[in-house]
């Protein structure tokens, strides 16, 4: 029963977002001011349905009623509380409910949150908004309905994958889909705008908060996928290019350089067409990513189980949404927008480069991702693009995007000289090649000349944000309260590109310093990995809720002294019949230690795998900067200037 | 591809003549993909094939053989596929140089972008703009201030006239 | 005007690719072996341990050969159009016991019956290794010359055997 009012709120839910859609459309096509008015109430219904559809949902999965597909294919009696309710959006159709239910939420906070910008700019991102969730409940309820019901009732569930039982899994997809999802309101946006046929300086910050709001939720959501890797998976990777995870970075790479876009045509009005493109960009990416995890074009581990139908659906709406948006692009964008001149050797001239060099290394991505299919397609036969090509070619993107991160720092907008550029940065040049100097001294190594540069490049980037602060603060008597005093969207830029820097620096030292031992121990052992000593105590089996384990016992000690004692784990999940591992980790600022179990041997000893993994946490204490910068800069209250929106209403329709 | 229940192959781990042996041989295995758990290297992977593959590659470098006579004895059996670098040949050259063709033709647009920019019409002239970074720079004083002025937003219709400085209100 | 339109250029052409994907198989991977000749091997044959088979002895007739274990649940499946191919079509089957016990594979044809002429033990998987084995069930289809010209990965069903196998045999007689 419960099921089934579930399955009629999502039905009128299509309804709803359908009028969402056309009424505000046929409004503004005949002038009917009170039709257009429509978009705002049809928002919240749609997200009152939503949750109710997954509330639903949820307690369907908490009372185990496994008379529901879904429930019977991803839970089981015996699953933790925890993980019967994450168990909602562990596959494909509650994940997609989880999806609507995410975007009827950014397109209710639209509808709230914007009460200063033009009542018909609203109307407009509000459907363009709804035409996306008309194509999402359509493609659930022909093709993938979380609440189809199983003519036979089966006694237990087919339980939740092992790998998802787990803390960070519960966060890391929710968090994830409000980055991904938030990406449609730069979409709708962009249609707007391009729709009325003007965006003008002004116009162009609305966009902002919302990309770097969503931009912050992926950053975390990635940033959270890639420390669960490391931690779950058992050989201490974090990050191994495969489809999906290339699907949730491309959005990122380009939202950074829509933000870096955003900047210089909300302070100069300059490139309007590139700002746009980008938003469609962003969105088209983040749809992309959808279509690969569940289309089944690519292997992943991420991919949910298929049908053919499914991905020729996604791919058709992915056709539709985007197609739509580029010729609309391609018919609106010539003329109408039109930016200030500025000089080469300004601001605008390295944020220019920066976003057009991210723009490069989301293609590059895209590339890799997608050339193993197209050489198929074209009858080439069966490649394999992975780790190697892509370290390689994104560390070359990524060079010249670090160098001209710190020349910006302190370029001048609208233009400045080249000569004194140079000769301010001079110095933080020097100082940077210095630090790298004593980081070969004190790493040493053979391969020094790759991580050297990574190395140059993160200090360089570090020591240009303090540069730029320092000439803020120059000449003032009190620099603490000037530094206090700074507006907040400087603070947040500052800590997102210091972010930058230490991820930078933590991948580049952990990728060539780390200590990777695989050996043969059993209980008595004493093994040296660098400075540290495991000892190998002992072995202890147990049952857990729906497991049975094998937990072993390791001492760290560091020159005698005992720093901690490891309890890796070897898992076996009853009902689905999987291993598990749980590595043991001592966890620190300047470098992890790891230990993971893997197979018992003969006479009693196991092989053993120990890591130690230096500057291995700034990876993500870096994400989480620049996350944190984000939300910063979002925080500013200059960002609700309400004379500032006038000026922009009253401009907006001066200027056309 | 389907797999029976099996008993775990053995992890085994291995001993090598040198530092420098080891690290060639996770180097390898690193390129080397597993054609089972399709989305691991040998260097990561579980499965049966992966260890037996990396005996392979252990006792191949034992007996002296360079790293491209180790890839020729994985592709001769499994094809391109299992290369994760893939070889460079002229299907794959749009791969291996596409980045680097992108790069010129961005920075040969930047170039464009910059030098020649046309002179067209403006949205804001430059008091206009002036006068908007002021405002931009402002914070709202009071709780009453901001208030006032989004009731008087809130009231001003499109049509309004545009502010320009000297008919602030 | 031109410019503007590049990026749906671009756009169109990554529908058609992903398009053209739908239709692909991602975890299929080729052989590169299709046309090279078998690898040369000598290994014991199942019931008569002392003769040993090669190669060479493919030579003559065109013939599939089926590697198999008594530990894949897959084999079960397709055994009985094995059966049914070597009984009523009258193909000629060789077996590829892979990494296996001689003991455990007599005992599992006891039970599922025997279509094979001979089956070569490769209790190591040297030969699986040699052929790119990687997933039990394979059959390869070799001719006359002892060139291999199909590889199926996974078990057999009616179709492959309908539309390639059977019709590649009779070319090939």
């Amino acid at each position: 029963m419960l099921a089934e009012i579930g399955h009629f709120a999502l039905v009128l839910a299509l309804g709803i977002a359908v009028v969402q859609v056309i009424f505000p459309f046929a409004g503004y096509r005949y002038g009917y001011q009170n039709w257009m008015a429509a978009a705002k109430p049809c928002a919240r219904i749609q997200f009152v349905l939503l949750l109710t559809a997954f509330a639903v949902l949820t307690s369907a999965f908490v009372q185990n009623d496994f008379s529901l597909a879904y429930v019977a294919q991803n839970s089981n009696s015996a699953l933790p509380l925890p993980y019967r309710i994450s168990a909602v959006w562990g596959a494909h159709e509650g994940s997609l409910l989880m999806w609507v239910l995410i975007l009827a939420g950014w397109t209710t906070a639209v509808s709230a949150l914007e009460s200063e910008l033009p009542d018909d700019f609203v109307s407009l991102v509000l459907a363009v908004m709804g035409l996306v969730s008309v194509g999402f409940l359509l493609f659930m309820l022909f093709t993938s309905n979380p609440f189809d019901r199983l003519a036979q009732v089966p006694a237990d569930g087919a339980d939740l994958n092992p790998l998802l039982q787990d803390p960070g899994l519960i966060i890391h997809p929710p968090l994830l889909y409000m980055g991904y999802v938030g990406t449609t309101v730069a979409f709708g946006f962009a249609l707007a705008a391009l729709i009325q046929g003007r965006l003008t300086a002004i116009s162009a910050r609305w966009i902002r908060p919302w990309v770097v709001a969503s931009w912050c939720f992926l950053t975390v959501g990635i940033a959270l996928g890639s420390w669960w890797a490391y931690y779950e998976l058992g050989w201490g990777g974090w990050w191994f290019w495969d489809p999906v995870e290339n699907a949730s970075f491309m959005p990122w790479l380009l939202g950074t350089a829509l933000i870096h876009s955003i900047a210089v045509t909300e302070k100069r009005g300059s490139f309007k067409n590139w700002t746009l493109l980008l938003a469609i960009a962003t969105f088209a990416l983040s749809l992309l990513g959808t279509f690969l995890v569940r289309s089944g074009v690519l292997t992943s581990v991420h991919a949910f189980a298929t049908d053919p139908a499914r991905g020729v659906f996604v791919l058709a709406l992915f056709a539709i949404l985007i197609g739509g948006a580029l010729a609309l692009y391609a018919w609106r964008g010539p003329g109408a927008f039109s930016g200030n001149r500025f000089e080469g050797a300004s601001r605008e001239t390295f944020l220019l480069i920066n976003s057009v060099l991210l723009a490069i290394a989301t293609a590059t991505v895209l590339l890799g991702t997608l050339f193993p299919l197209a050489h198929e397609a074209v009858g080439l036969g069966k490649i394999s693009v992975g780790p190697p090509y892509f370290n390689l070619v994104f560390s070359l993107v990524m060079t010249p995007l670090a160098i001209a991160l710190s020349f910006g720092q302190f370029a001048r907008w609208k233009s400045d000289s080249a000569s004194r550029l140079v000769s301010s940065f001079v110095y933080t040049l020097l100082a940077a090649v210095g630090i790298t100097v004593a980081a070969y001294f004190s790493l040493g190594g053979n391969d020094f000349l790759l991580a050297g540069v990574g190395i140059f490049l993160g200090a360089l980037v570090i020591l240009s944000v303090v540069r730029g602060i320092w000439d803020r603060c120059r000449g003032r008597k009190n620099v603490l309260l000037t530094l206090w005093r700074l507006p907040r969207a400087f603070k947040g830029q500052t800590l997102a590109h210091v972010g930058f820097a230490v991820t930078l620096l933590g991948a580049t030292v952990t990728s060539f310093y780390a200590v990777d031992e695989h050996v043969r121990m059993k209980p008595g052992d004493t093994q040296n990995v660098g400075h540290y000593e495991f000892d190998f105590v002992g072995l202890k089996k147990f049952e857990g809720p729906n497991y049975r384990a094998t937990e072993g016992h390791f001492i760290v000690r560091k020159n005698g002294k005992t720093l901690a004692e490891l309890y890796p784990q070897k898992r076996f999940y009853h009902v689905r019949n999987t291993p598990m591992t749980e590595a043991g980790i001592l966890g620190g600022l300047t470098r992890d230690l790891y230990v993971s179990l893997g197979e018992p041997l003969e006479a009693g000893s196991w092989s053993v795998r120990i890591h130690y993994k230096p500057l291995v946490r700034w990876i993500w204490l870096g994400a989480l900067f620049m996350a944190l910068g984000g939300v910063t800069a979002l925080s500013d209250p200059r960002l609700r200037n309400a004379k500032l929106a006038r000026v922009a209403a009253g401009s907006a329709a001066h200027n056309g | 591809m389907i797999f029976a229940l099996t008993v775990f192959a053995a992890d085994t781990p291995f001993e090598f003549e040198s530092p420098a042996q080891q690290a060639q041989y996770q180097r390898l295995l690193e390129e080397l993909r597993c054609l089972v758990c399709q989305n691991q290297s040998l260097a990561d992977s579980h499965a049966d094939l992966a260890q037996d593959l990396r005996d392979e590659v252990y006792s191949m470098l034992g007996e002296g053989k360079t790293n491209d006579e180790i890839r020729e004895f994985m592709v001769a059996r499994y094809g391109d596929f299992v290369l994760y670098k893939p070889p460079i040949k002229s299907s794959t050259t749009l791969l291996w140089f596409g980045p680097f063709i992108l790069i010129f033709l961005a920075g040969f647009a930047v170039w464009r972008a910059v030098t020649r920019q046309k002179k067209a019409p403006q949205d804001l002239t430059e008091q206009e703009r002036e006068f908007v970074e002021k405002l931009r720079n402002e914070t709202p004083t009071s709780k009453e201030d901001s208030l006032q002025a989004k009731l008087r937003a809130n009231d001003s219709n499109r049509d309004a006239p545009p502010i320009k400085p000297g008919n602030e209100p | 005007m031109n410019r503007y339109l590049i990026p749906a250029v671009i756009f169109i052409g990554l529908v058609a690719i992903l398009g053209v994907g739908l239709n692909l198989d991602p975890r299929h991977v080729p052989s590169p072996l299709i046309g090279k000749p078998l690898p040369s091997f000598s290994l014991a044959s199942l019931y008569e341990p002392d003769r040993s088979i090669s190669e060479t002895t493919f030579l003559g007739k065109p013939r599939l050969l089926n590697v198999w274990a008594s530990w894949c649940s897959a084999c079960v499946v397709e055994h009985p159009l094995l059966i049914a191919l070597a009984q009523q079509k009258n193909v000629e089957i060789f077996g590829l016991n892979y990494k296996d016990e001689p003991r455990k594979a007599e005992a599992w044809l006891k039970k599922h019956n025997n279509p094979y002429k001979s089956i070569i033990v490769d209790p190591e998987g040297d030969l699986g290794l040699d052929l790119g084995v990687y997933g039990v069930p394979e059959t390869f289809v070799i001719d006359k010359l002892g060139i291999i010209r199909y590889k199926q990965v996974g078990p057999l069903d009616n179709q492959a055997i309908e539309e390639i196998i059977l019709p590649l045999l009779d070319e090939l007689s």
